[in-house]
């Protein structure tokens, strides 16, 4: 059981971080200026390498030829693990940057336990993902700062992101049972994750929310999905499936 | 100094080969003529982006996905830089934005046309970064400076793209029989606007004779299309596929291609606004440009606040 558990969490690494980046290379060229229209798409290309690390783990675990591709394109909306978060849609600058943040700031405390993990694999990605991730922390709260603290219209924007998106981060924290077995402490990563968006929030001159005041939606970590994912995927995989077999 | 001595003086170092910079003296039309083109280029970048950026949600695997990614990033980089050199001669960013915006500045026409299937990637990258480096290798040695310099950066990741796009043919041109006729049908539409790229017949160009005296461009239209034509049609061999030009052959007695006619009336009418997809263009550019504005005031809001509170402790 092991086994399938790494699988699925593995699964569950790669199919977060490509949804992600499948949502945010939709700014790649209608960025808000030339300079982060640059910036997402560098967190966007870093986002799907981390994908394609852990769905070419996936597939060597699972073997009998599978490959990165097969997991990416041939499995269904039902099938695909990533939280509800990384789905929801792209809305304006404020929500994406704030999506992204509520991420980095959640992969930090995640990677930070597979590096330290036992299975060595994950620990060498999360190590290389980490020095990423970082960056991305960095360059979305720094954001968040400009956008709290900016105009009135960009502090309501960001209010309004916020109680769209905030439905969605309660999920991370509440372990499905794949990271159960595989030991992934949810209880920890949800204080440090909250420790560090309350700081951040206070610097950006947002009220701070709390996790138990507002209903939590939760499935996508087993494949239960928002009407979202259905309409990427269909954009996603429609070439491999219209041509199944073919190299490109 | 009267001013026809300060015109000779530039017009030697121009003869001597001497790159003329930011601060140095040179004659309105060659800053207009300046402006003019690097911003236009810069524009084309950017411009450009968008037919490409169309595939990456789309874009068959994932390797394939983050190599478009990258590109599509590059030219995001080249546009930087072209803007950036244009404002040496003392245009803003905004203004060459606004002019883009307004349809007082150009883009290269090509990027009108528009990404029918994943092959016109290939395609792209092979005929029109291609063309576009036949154009940018020469201009590497460009008389002014700041320009001259990116395209030395401009050019190196450009000859990378052109690469890659081939890649992307010559898998498919050794794919399932749709994938070959995929990769045929992108060339078919993009060679034709890929030679158009070059502009006008060197006997109907307005900008030529003073860009050539001022070494703004060293080599005429014709002849870069020309090069072009002989460097494509022995590539398209390894692909085995075509050329859509029946009267595309090798000449012994020139040692060139001899190729067919550009249909002129197309050329003109995209350059006027009516390719297929002008509008889209200009309005996808204009629709990024428009929402991001409360985003540009507020991080200047935010930095004339955080700038207020240095002062203050």
């Amino acid at each position: 059981m092991t086994n399938a558990s790494l699988v699925d969490l593995t699964l569950y690494l790669a199919d977060s971080t490509l949804v992600l980046g499948q949502r945010n290379g939709d700014w790649c060229g209608h960025g808000p200026v030339l300079e982060q229209d640059i910036a997402i798409t560098n967190i966007t290309l870093d986002l799907i390498g981390q994908a394609r690390s852990f769905y070419q783990y996936a597939a060597q675990l699972i073997g009998n030829g599978c490959t990165e591709d097969q997991l990416a394109y041939w499995r269904n909306e039902r099938e695909f693990k990533n939280c509800l978060l990384c789905e929801r849609p792209n809305g304006d600058w404020a929500q994406t940057i704030l999506r992204q943040t509520f991420f980095s700031f959640y992969q930090r405390e995640l990677f930070a336990q597979l590096l330290n993990g036992n299975d060595s694999t994950l620990s060498a990605i999360a190590e290389k993902s980490l020095k990423e991730i970082s960056y991305h922390c960095r360059w979305s709260g720094e954001w968040v700062c400009r956008l709290g603290d900016g105009t009135e219209e960009s502090h309501r924007r960001l209010e309004a992101a916020t109680e769209n998106l905030w439905p969605y981060v309660g999920e991370l924290f509440i372990a499905a049972p794949y990271e159960t077995a595989m030991q992934i402490d949810t209880a920890a990563i949800k204080k440090g994750w909250s420790d560090a968006i309350d700081t951040l929030f206070t610097e950006a001159t947002l009220s701070p929310v709390s996790l138990s005041s507002t209903f939590m939606h939760t499935g996508g970590k087993t494949g239960q999905h928002t009407e979202a994912l259905g309409y990427l995927l269909a954009e996603m995989q429609y070439v491999q499936r219209s041509f199944p077999g073919c190299e490109w | 100094m009267e001013n026809h001595n300060l015109e000779t003086r530039f017009q030697n170092k121009i003869d001597q080969e001497i790159k003329i910079e930011p601060r140095d003296w040179m004659p309105d039309a060659y800053r207009k003529t300046n402006i003019r083109q690097i911003s236009q280029h810069a524009h084309s970048e950017i411009v450009g982006m968008l037919p490409e950026g169309n595939w990456i949600s789309r874009a068959p695997s994932l390797k394939r996905k983050a190599i478009l990614l990258a590109k599509v990033q590059d030219e995001a980089g080249h546009g930087l830089y072209l803007y950036a050199a244009a404002e040496t001669l003392g245009q803003s960013r905004e203004q060459m934005i606004e002019d883009l915006h307004s349809g007082r500045a150009k883009y290269s026409s090509i990027f009108n046309y528009p990404t029918l299937t994943w092959a016109d990637m290939g395609a792209i990258g092979w005929l029109v970064d291609g063309a576009a480096i036949m154009n940018q290798v020469m201009l590497t040695r460009t008389s002014y400076g700041p320009y001259a310099r990116a395209m030395v950066r401009i050019c190196k990741e450009e000859s990378f793209h052109q690469r890659q796009g081939f890649e992307v043919l010559l898998v498919l041109s050794k794919g399932s029989e749709a994938q070959k006729a995929m990769c045929q049908d992108a060339i078919n539409r993009w060679w034709w606007p890929a030679l158009m790229m070059f502009g006008p017949r060197d006997s109907e160009s307005t900008n030529s004779d003073m860009s050539m005296k001022w070494k703004i461009k060293r080599k005429s239209n014709d002849e870069l299309r020309q090069q072009f034509v002989d460097m494509i049609a022995e590539q398209v061999k390894l692909l085995n596929m075509t050329l859509p030009d029946a009267q595309l052959r090798y000449n012994e007695n020139t040692k060139h291609y001899d190729f067919g006619e550009i249909n002129w009336d197309e050329f003109w009418q995209v350059v006027k606004g009516n390719g297929p997809c002008n509008k889209e263009r200009l309005a996808a550019r204009k629709k990024a440009w428009e929402e991001g504005r409360w985003v540009r005031e507020a991080a200047t809001a935010y930095a004339a606040k955080q700038k207020q509170k240095q002062k203050a402790a």
